[in-house]
């Protein structure tokens, strides 16, 4: 009994380490194809707007209301001993270079990458795939690619935008609602801010967004070719960036301290 | 073919409103290409640097007119600071420095103030005279100590 369990475990483990490895290289493969023609420009720019600006607006309304909140919260927090001039910097510190890139990557996931591996399965299940192949179409340079570069682009973008909207949204809660001297307000923010908090934001960003493109990819292509087994992927897809992209902050915070 | 240029349109705006974004950040609050602007540098020799930093502000009258350069050891015994002076700012010879702090806790800055001469300190020229940080530490510890004396 207990052996069965330990095999049971080391089979687990060898099967998550050997999908991993599966992952990268499909990853690898994919991006390598960058340099290849012909160009997918085209597709490029089609998924650009399905993943990017189609996100636009929940990044939008996430972004206000975190600036706002951060404002309220820190607020309450810092008037208690009479440093309500720091939150400026407090709301711009959080938001620039932890939840910016976080908040914004887990709402992609949620907006973008499910569609993605959505699609890639029923792709696949519709034989969509072979039909590229058989029309001489690298189906790998032509859905993968374009998409894994979608997103890797357009995240830092769509983070850019998080941030400055959660900013204002602070701002306008800080300064207009709570009485914070507005001058002080930003004046702190512009002081205590470096380009170092700018520059860990957007590195996280590009890291969440390529490695949501390559899962969500992935995951869609190694579906089960049923219903069933791409409503699996999906979920599981979303689950596991979710979970990685918490990982992957902690690791890219801890080397830019 | 009309459906996709729209859609190229609408991405090329997405993209340039997040680049505007990024730069926006990048130069308001990170202050990218402040420095290598024009300016000049003067040269500080300080007993204590006591916590000013590369980086940190100078001021004159409370108006910022520049930053720290660079802070080194000199002779195994002194601070030297480097500090960079927008241009324009005129500095007379008998100015002085004082390292004084924002605020009760506040960071720790540069302050010049300023002298009476007509002729204005040149390019990599010294301050005659520099007054060091004043340490909390070591003020709480002299009045603790003359108290004792008592």
């Amino acid at each position: 009994m207990v052996i069965s369990m330990i095999g049971q475990l080391g089979r687990n483990v060898m099967h998550g380490v050997a999908k991993i490895g599966d992952a990268t290289m499909f990853g690898l493969a994919s991006l390598r194809l960058l340099f290849s023609r012909p160009w997918q420009g085209k597709h490029f720019v089609m998924q650009m707007y399905a993943i990017g600006v189609g996100s636009l607006i929940i990044i939008v309304i996430t972004g206000a209301f975190t600036g706002m909140v951060l404002a309220l919260q820190g607020y309450h927090m810092l008037v208690k001993v009479g440093t309500e001039s720091l939150l400026g910097p407090a709301v711009a510190l959080s938001i620039i270079r932890e939840l910016g890139p976080v908040l914004a990557a887990l709402m992609f996931v949620g907006r973008a990458g499910s569609s993605i591996t959505a699609e890639i399965g029923i792709m696949r299940v519709t034989e969509q795939m072979d039909a590229l192949e058989m029309m001489a179409v690298n189906p790998q340079a032509r859905v993968m690619l374009t998409r894994i570069i979608a997103c890797a682009l357009a995240l830092p973008l769509l983070v850019g935008i998080f941030d400055v909207v959660g900013l204002y949204a602070g701002y306008l809660i800080g300064v207009e609602m709570l009485g914070v001297n507005g001058g002080v307000y930003m004046g702190e923010t512009i002081d205590k801010i470096d380009m170092i908090d700018i520059e860990t934001g957007l590195t996280k960003s590009i890291y969440f967004g390529l490695l949501i493109g390559i899962i969500c990819t992935f995951m869609g292509h190694r579906a089960t070719a049923t219903t069933e087994g791409v409503a699996k992927a999906t979920t599981q897809a979303v689950m596991l960036c979710s979970v990685m992209v918490l990982i992957l902050d902690y690791i890219i915070t801890s080397f830019y301290l | 073919m009309n459906e996709y240029k729209k859609i190229e349109m609408v991405v090329g705006v997405f993209v340039l409103i997040g680049v505007m974004s990024i730069s926006w950040l990048a130069v308001e609050l990170g202050q990218v290409g402040g420095l290598g602007k024009s300016g000049y540098t003067l040269k500080a020799v300080f007993e204590d640097a006591g916590g000013v930093r590369e980086g940190s502000d100078v001021m004159l009258a409370g108006v910022g007119i520049g930053q720290v350069k660079s802070v080194i050891l000199k002779d195994n015994e002194e601070a030297e600071m480097t500090l960079r002076i927008n241009s324009g700012v005129q500095i007379a010879i008998d100015a002085t420095v004082a390292i004084r702090t924002k605020g009760l806790i506040g960071e720790k800055f540069v302050r010049v103030n300023q002298g009476s001469e007509e002729e204005y300190l040149n390019e990599g020229e010294e301050f005659e005279d520099a007054e060091s940080s004043i340490n909390i530490e070591d003020l709480i510890a002299k009045y603790i100590f003359s108290g004792d004396a008592k």
